[in-house]
């Protein structure tokens, strides 16, 4: 028999509990708060004052306005869809070739994927710097194997940057596109081969379509956090290659323009936002983000 | 029979009509592994230019980079921040990770997607806003300022790694500890964190490479004594090719090797 005060007694230490474990979320989502989430909403309103001091929309206009941002932006979308792009041409054989062999010694040749990651961004980009110098590895290999005579410029410049960023990049696309890979039901192809169509054929209709989800979760992920990139091309880029986030560094470091950095850096973020969205309604993101932790 | 005209699958494509495929994959995997793997003996090379193979091997590098005072001090500072944001966020980050696990609120999806931010906004603009609070709270090139904002990035990381576990973990055995009469946080500690402590300790690690790692906030943040190694080798990467940093980059690699390894072999052995 149900005695209703103990019934309410119970409902409210439930409430109590329920509500004590939301206070074990209170310290992390605090210091979040106050060193994530208040600051960059700050932005937002500094975005929005002119240097006067007033509610204005000057910064978006002359973002708008000023063509040099327009350069820059375009610069940023070029360097993210050509990473993007290399980065599908190089990550596809090797999620493909993954997916095909054993399972043991895909996980052993998996450490190859996985290596890069584990290592400090700032080690790989100073390895590309060495590598790619004048006097570095490759022009001099290069030159005594006599494929090119003069010492080639590799570095400080699109070539660079585009060469690093790819190698940053890479293990982001090929991490999905390989578990998406591995799911596909082999027998599919039997089927296709079955039915007399040529290997080339059956890949094409059936495993491609197969494989595609982790692709665009892959190739996504890649430009997204592309656009957002700041270390590599500003160390391969020589300065040549100014991208959204160069742009706003160099607006704060160099101009104390809060206003334009913030506008711009609230751009950034809308352009990421929306590209998440977009993303999570074709797949779900969210199982990709973790594994990369935890091989 | 030679192996190259055995059937590599079923649907009788031979390894030779796949040969272009094992050459494209191990050049792409040689393409990820090598650059890294070439700095090393590069490091040990005498010359200004790092060639490889070195034609004379020297510790000239390791030598200015421990007898530089600068070097020396931005290395402490990154150690020290690295240590003391692990042991900030890994308890902040298990807390929430657990209390959202065993929440069911109807918001708890809402509040982990504010603690996931870090990952998600564009480190940038968290560099430029952690920078703007911290000239108005007077904590430009402090450690707790670094340590603050370090910890920040690093609670989604640790929050992942220790909710994926919490995700495997059977939550009826802490409800059978609590039936027999421990109270939830004993029998969290007694039942639920012994088992997953692995992941915790990765966790920590993770929090460690995080801050140690850490460029963009650091180069807004830090500086003068408080200055982190990271930051300066960008600065130094900015002007010329300085092969001392050819040494630290070794060393950084084999200190994350060790560290990795380390948590590697330790769940393992657990699961045996």
């Amino acid at each position: 028999m149900k005695d209703p005060a103990n019934a309410l007694a119970l409902r409210r230490s439930a409430r109590w509990e329920r509500l004590g474990l939301l206070g074990l979320v209170a310290p992390a989502l605090l210091l979040i708060t106050l060193t994530m989430l208040l600051p960059v909403g700050w932005l937002f309103y500094l975005s929005v004052l002119s240097d006067a001091g007033d509610w204005s929309l000057e910064h978006y206009r002359r973002m708008w306005e000023q063509p040099s941002y327009g350069r820059t932006f375009l610069a940023t979308f070029e360097v993210s869809a050509l990473t993007t792009a290399i980065c599908i041409l190089l990550g596809y054989p090797l999620a493909y070739f993954l997916s095909e062999i054993p399972k043991r010694a895909a996980n052993l040749c998996m450490i190859a994927v996985l290596l890069p990651l584990w290592t400090s961004l700032l080690v790989r980009t100073y390895a590309w710097l060495v590598l790619l110098q004048r006097r570095g590895l490759i022009n001099s290999w290069g030159i005594e194997l006599g494929l090119w005579d003069e010492p080639l410029a590799l570095v400080h410049n699109l070539a660079g940057t585009l060469i690093g960023m790819v190698h940053v990049m890479l293990p982001f696309l090929v991490l999905p596109l390989y578990s998406a890979m591995r799911a596909i039901d082999r027998n599919y192809l039997r089927a296709a081969a079955n039915l007399g169509a040529s290997p080339l054929r059956s890949f094409w209709l059936v495993f491609f379509p197969l494989a595609m989800p982790g692709l665009a979760t892959g190739a996504l992920i890649v430009f997204i956090l592309c656009l957002g990139f700041y270390v590599t091309p500003a160390v391969l880029g020589g300065g040549k290659v100014i991208m959204v986030s160069s742009r706003i560094a160099s607006d704060i470091e160099i101009f104390f323009n809060w206003g334009a950095a913030s506008a711009l850096g609230v751009v950034l973020l809308a352009l990421t936002a929306a590209l998440i969205v977009a993303a999570s309604r074709l797949v779900r993101i969210d199982g990709v983000v973790g594994r990369h932790e935890a091989p | 029979m030679n192996w190259l005209e055995r059937p590599a699958t079923d649907t009788q494509i031979t390894h030779r009509a796949r040969l272009w495929l094992y050459a494209a994959a191990v050049l792409v995997m040689l393409l990820l592994v090598l650059p890294t793997l070439l700095v090393i003996p590069m490091s040990f090379s005498a010359s200004q230019y790092l060639e490889f193979p070195p034609r004379e091997w020297s510790l000239r590098w390791y030598r200015s980079y421990f007898s530089s005072n600068s070097w020396m001090q931005a290395t402490a500072t990154s150690l020290k921040a690295g240590l003391l944001t692990a042991i900030l966020a890994t308890p902040l980050a298990t807390m929430a990770a657990y209390g959202l696990h065993v929440s069911r609120l109807r918001y708890a999806n809402w509040l982990s997607m504010l603690l996931l931010a870090p990952i998600v906004v564009p480190v940038i603009l968290i560099g430029i806003g952690v920078f703007y609070a911290y000239v108005k709270l007077k904590l430009v090139n402090s450690m707790l300022g670094l340590v603050l904002a370090h910890s920040m990035l690093a609670i989604p990381v640790v929050m992942l790694v220790v909710g994926s576990a919490l995700k495997t973990f059977d939550m009826d055995q802490e409800l059978v500890a609590r039936s027999l009469g421990a109270s939830r946080i004993r029998a969290f500690l007694l039942v639920t964190l012994p088992q997953i402590k692995f992941s915790v300790v990765t966790g920590a690690v993770l929090a460690f490479l995080t801050s140690f790692d850490e460029i963009i906030v650091a180069l807004f943040i830090s500086g003068g004594a408080n200055s982190t190694l990271t930051r300066n080798m960008f600065n130094a990467l900015r002007d010329q090719v300085d092969p001392t940093i050819a040494a630290i980059s070794t060393l950084i690699v084999a200190v994350t090797s060790l560290l990795l390894v380390f948590t590697q072999f330790g769940s393992r052995t657990h699961r045996q």
